[in-house]
């Protein structure tokens, strides 16, 4: 029986490998049969043929529906009021409406409605006000409020303020006028890479200003991520490492695929945190250990390396 | 029909073959079908490998019959995660019209070691809905079980929410929440459910009416441990949509001012003050002196403007959200005062 996790994983597959071979490969008209025979009239969706309904499927569906260009009005339709009954008290978003607010469904919902153009419905102040408070002492990021931290929400929580800073305004809007005060916790002693981290780099972005005046501060931190990408990062290379290969959750757990997907995606939005376009090479104090560690961006609504998007939105926008 | 109760651990070590089983031997076992030039073919165990080509023949000549139920029950216990066994499994029983407490059972016997499994919960919800009301205090029971095991188990939760909804059996929800946050007070867990329950509980009056004792409830959590994320969500969660009501209740900020007086774990209080202000509360003067009297290393004066000043010390006590409290500066709105 078909099912819509590994329906995405599938897609997402046969998208990063690309390519003549495996874009046409992909039956988009028994997809989209599928997708509506997945559709609930609560306008939520189902994992499989009488499966159960959640925010995942929802992502998935319409992950699945906008990177093949066959997002129509039906299979969109009430997802969004579904989504928005899911977010919490907290502000992060839950399975299902009523459940606890969790990095996972956060991801999915705020995602998912991104893709609908609704994101706009959802209390944004809210649920950034959430994931902020998801990254831990450790530098990870944890699932739910007082619980342990696990590489995979490197992603889940961490990609949010990718979405939000490519997809909404909300953050990196013009703010209020420049701040005048005095010296306050400086760029270089919280944000940036030390000397000894960075081997090498150019130095030489445009944003940068030799004068150092507060005007020119506050525009650097415009740039900067609203977590602590350097303390993420840390975590990542230093505590979800297997020193045999592959990335886990935390110490002392083993490695698996899933956590090295998902932490290596992770890094990746770290690294490329800084800036807001999407073409532009991560800016040296941006990563964490040698430039040599950049990952290849990757869009954070799909998860799929950039380059490998825009060749299937190409073709899947021709056909 | 249903073969022995609990023989799930057993089928390991004395298990026949399923092709010296009579019962099978007049079917033709089905293998999976990789394709021409398999990739990362996994290496499947042979009593896996039979079992599931059994399974295929019965499920693609869609044999709805005991010695198919008996086979779900052994392909289920391989692999757990296989939905379409899962799925089939439920065809069966509706054909058969095999019996419902029998199947709880089941699932209760294997659910200790698949606890965080999706199929397994979609399952017990179906049996229990077809089993209606009768069936709370069993899944009320159950939950129970599981969440002595694990009392932040997503799954356990979300099934007893389902049940509390579609069943019924709410009297005794918000003493369940109690026990566990006596347990517990950290248990984000137990807040949101005690959320749940003080919102949609038909035997309660609603959040209004609740609002009073919770918020004196809430508080004395944090009070006692202003360190605790929950509690300080959970009090600004028993004001949704009524922001009014929450920057005019006095006990909103004494409890911000009782934590900052300690000079100790205030930055959950620092940051619903800053909320408030945000919202419209006009903080008098002690609460600068609060803020005065922190004395947290910083370089210059602090600003006039008691929403900045606040952002500041945040940056300093707070610099894993350093950008986050930078931003949150930036959007305060202008005041005349700020140099």
């Amino acid at each position: 029986m078909p099912h819509l996790a590994t329906t995405y994983a599938a897609v997402n597959a046969l998208i990063s490998l690309g390519g003549e071979k495996s874009l046409p490969s992909i039956n988009r008209s028994k997809v989209y049969t599928f997708l509506k025979c997945m559709k609930d009239p609560s306008g939520a969706f189902r994992m499989h043929d009488a499966g159960e309904i959640d925010v995942r499927a929802c992502y998935t569906a319409i992950s699945v529906a906008s990177i093949l260009n066959i997002l129509d009005d039906e299979l969109l339709q009430n997802v969004g009021n579904y989504i928005l009954s899911c977010q919490t008290y907290e502000g992060g978003i839950a399975g299902e409406p009523g459940s606890e607010a969790h990095g996972g469904y956060t991801f999915c919902g705020l995602a998912a409605m991104i893709l609908i153009n609704e994101a706009d419905r959802l209390d944004l102040d809210a649920l950034i006000g959430w994931v902020v408070f998801r990254q831990g002492v450790e530098g990870g990021f944890q699932g739910r409020t007082n619980k342990l931290v696990d590489g995979c929400y490197s992603f889940w929580q961490g990609g949010v303020f990718a979405l939000l800073r490519r997809f909404h305004s909300i953050i990196g809007e013009s703010p209020t006028p420049v701040d005048q005060r005095g010296a306050e916790c400086s760029i270089d002693n919280t944000q940036t890479t030390t000397a000894s981290d960075v081997s090498e780099g150019d130095g030489s972005s445009d944003e940068i200003s030799s004068q150092g005046d507060e005007h020119c501060h506050f525009q650097h931190r415009e740039r900067e991520p609203l977590f602590h990408s350097i303390a993420l990062q840390r975590y990542l290379l230093l505590c979800s490492q297997d020193p045999r290969g592959g990335l886990r959750d935390k110490l002392r757990k083993p490695r698996d695929y899933y956590h090295t997907c998902y932490c290596l995606s992770g890094l990746s939005i770290c690294q490329h945190s800084w800036l807001k376009d999407e073409d532009s090479s991560p800016l040296p104090r941006a990563v964490l250990g040698p430039y040599s560690n950049v990952l290849e961006p990757v869009h954070p609504v799909f998860n799929i390396v950039l380059d490998r998007y825009h060749e299937a939105h190409e073709f899947f926008s021709r056909s | 029909m249903e073969s022995d109760e609990g023989d799930e651990q057993q089928q390991e070590a004395e298990r026949l073959p399923l092709s010296q089983r009579p019962e099978w031997s007049d079917v033709t076992p089905i293998p999976q079908d990789d394709g021409p030039n398999p990739v990362v073919p996994i290496a499947y165990k042979p009593e896996f490998s039979e079992t599931m080509s059994y399974f295929r023949a019965v499920y693609y000549s869609n044999e709805r019959s005991s010695r198919s139920f008996q086979l779900t029950k052994e392909a289920i216990c391989l692999n757990p995660g296989n939905y379409t066994v899962w799925h089939f499994r439920r065809q069966i029983i509706e054909t058969l019209h095999a019996d419902l407490q029998d199947e709880l059972a089941f699932v209760g016997r294997i659910a200790k070691s698949n606890s965080k499994n999706y199929q397994l919960w979609h399952h017990r919800r179906w049996v229990a809905e077809k089993l209606g009301t009768g069936a709370v205090n069993k899944e009320l029971q159950f939950t129970k079980k599981m969440l002595s095991l694990d009392a932040k188990n997503y799954h356990a939760w979300s099934h007893r929410q389902w049940v509390l909804q579609a069943l019924g059996g709410w009297e005794d929800e918000l003493d369940y929440c109690q026990m566990l946050l006596g347990e517990d007070i950290f248990n984000n867990s137990a807040w949101n459910q005690r959320y749940f329950v003080v919102t949609r509980s038909p035997l309660l009056g609603g959040l209004i009416a609740m609002r009073d004792s919770e918020v004196n409830f809430t508080i004395e959590a944090i009070l006692g441990n202003p360190e605790n994320e929950s509690p300080w969500r959970y009090l600004r969660g028993l004001y949704k949509d009524d922001t009014e009501s929450w920057i005019n209740d006095p006990r909103m900020s004494s409890v911000c001012l009782k934590v900052l007086s300690t000079k100790s774990n205030y930055v959950f209080a620092l940051s619903t003050l800053l909320d408030l202000i945000c919202h419209g509360f006009w903080p008098s003067e002690e609460f600068r002196e609060a803020i005065n009297a922190l004395n947290t290393p910083d370089s210059g004066p602090l600003d006039s403007d008691l929403g900045r000043a606040i952002c500041r010390v945040l940056e300093c006590v707070d610099p894993l959200r350093c950008n986050y409290w930078l931003w949150r500066k930036s959007k305060l709105p202008l005041t005349v005062s700020s140099q």
